[in-house]
């Protein structure tokens, strides 16, 4: 959350885009609160644009994880609240769905808070190769179960040092199409 | 006064709302389960994949809300319309049963369902297009975990295996509904919004087989009874069950108790 005394600006009246980003990059998931919707990628435009009533203002545009997922309307609220907290009241919050947002959006830096968290972070490759353990790295892990504590993660077991730990599963990348004729 | 939409309304809001309503009444169903489920694993996840499809069901009534106008909103079409105003299917609304029951529905729907969201993607709505693009690697998950329980079950002990026998048996006589168009699925696949389900029996029948086999259930898929030569009960135009009818006076007590309650 932005303390409004932690305001950041460059001592100029209007915030750049750059203030912008830096305000929403404290916006952290409450469900995984070590990834900002930054690091999930989640964030996906930022632009001053029409806001609509022939208003110029900051588009901010989202995208659910998964269609369910509990968080999506939290966040969207924190967002308002941390824009709100900087004197940022000229913007409209957006929701795209297309394209669907993939773990393959989640940052480089995410993945490494994820993993230092406890939870392993997906795989970047197919999604079926090994997954290692996030406390002691064995790649010795089995699946226990194909869901985890929220839908986005899936529950596994090291092996090696026996510890369950939540897996961020891989998701989004496949989608053979059948077609509509 | 509250806004009940009721029919007639345009065929391609009769289409979200039908593809919506399955979403709802399925993930209801499921989430009857939480804090209920054979082992905490597997109530984890069933209760999140309820939550997937409750996912699915807001934006797709969202979506209608936006088309049908006059002050609809996805909570006024979840919790305000008569069990004879939901076009689910039948197959959905059946209660829960056992363990078993509840799976190999998901797995049956599942494998339905994935290959109606994958020709979706298509669709002329490009909201619709993009609500199933988006939905597509939900289901698959769904499926592959469906699916996995359904061989285990079906293929485990004497009592799993006529457990599933039993619910193959109870499910069947449901299964014809899944590919009878309704007149608003003729007239949106003619418009290039839907897909006329009867196009995706082959490929259902095919990976359905498939998996019954491996799980060492029999059934006779060949011919599946329409919904008209059955029962009369048709969930597409709105003639349900009294399962229905008790799953929506739970679900909607709140709403209708308190209309237009906040909290």
């Amino acid at each position: 959350m932005v303390n409004p005394s932690d305001m950041v600006r460059d001592g100029q009246d209007q915030p750049s885009l750059d203030d912008i980003r830096r305000i929403l990059a404290r916006v952290i998931d409450p469900e995984i609160p070590v990834l900002s919707i930054l690091d999930l990628g989640i964030l996906r435009d930022v632009a001053r644009t029409d806001i609509g009533g022939g208003r110029i203002g900051w588009r901010i545009t989202l995208t659910p994880t998964f269609s369910g997922c509990p968080a999506t309307d939290m966040i969207a609220q924190l967002v308002r609240m941390a824009l709100y907290a900087a004197d940022v009241t000229d913007f409209v919050l957006e929701t795209s769905l297309a394209p669907p947002w993939t773990t393959d959006w989640i940052t480089a830096e995410g993945r490494e808070k994820l993993r230092a968290y406890g939870i392993a972070p997906p795989e970047a490759g197919p999604g079926d190769g090994p997954v290692p353990c996030p406390r002691c790295g064995s790649s010795d892990t089995r699946l226990l179960s194909e869901f985890g504590s929220t839908p986005c993660k899936a529950l596994r077991q090291c092996g090696e040092c026996l510890e369950p730990f939540d897996h961020f599963k891989c998701h989004g990348r496949s989608s053979g199409a059948f077609g509509m004729t | 006064m509250i806004p009940r939409h009721l029919p007639p309304m345009e065929a391609r809001h009769e289409y979200l709302l039908h593809l919506a309503d399955n979403a709802l009444v399925l993930g209801h169903r499921n989430s009857e389960w939480c804090g209920h489920g054979p082992e905490l694993e597997q109530d984890i996840a069933l209760t999140n994949l309820s939550l997937d499809l409750l996912g699915q069901a807001r934006l797709l009534y969202q979506h209608a809300a936006n088309g049908i106008g006059e002050g609809a909103t996805e909570d006024t079409l979840a919790f305000l319309r008569d069990a004879s105003d939901y076009r689910n299917l039948i197959l959905l609304e059946l209660p829960r049963g056992d363990w078993g029951l509840t799976i190999l529905r998901q797995y049956l729907f599942s494998e339905f369902s994935l290959l109606q969201y994958q020709a979706l993607q298509g669709s002329t709505d490009t909201q619709l297009a993009a609500i199933a693009a988006k939905a597509i690697p939900e289901v698959t998950y769904h499926r592959r975990w469906a699916r996995d329980w359904v061989v285990r079950l079906g293929d485990g002990t004497e009592e799993s295996h006529t457990r599933m026998e039993s619910a193959l048996a109870t499910l069947q006589p449901h299964l014809g509904e899944l590919f009878s168009p309704a007149d608003f699925e003729r007239t949106v696949t003619e418009r290039g919004i839907g897909i006329d389900p009867s196009t995706l029996r082959s490929e259902w029948t095919l990976r359905v087989r498939q998996t019954l086999d491996e799980a060492d259930l029999a059934v006779d898929l060949s011919s599946l009874a329409t919904p008209s030569n059955h029962t009369g009960m048709d969930g597409k135009l709105g003639r349900h069950t009294e399962d229905l009818v008790r799953l929506l006076a739970e679900m909607q007590t709140l709403q209708r108790t308190y209309p237009g309650n906040e909290w």
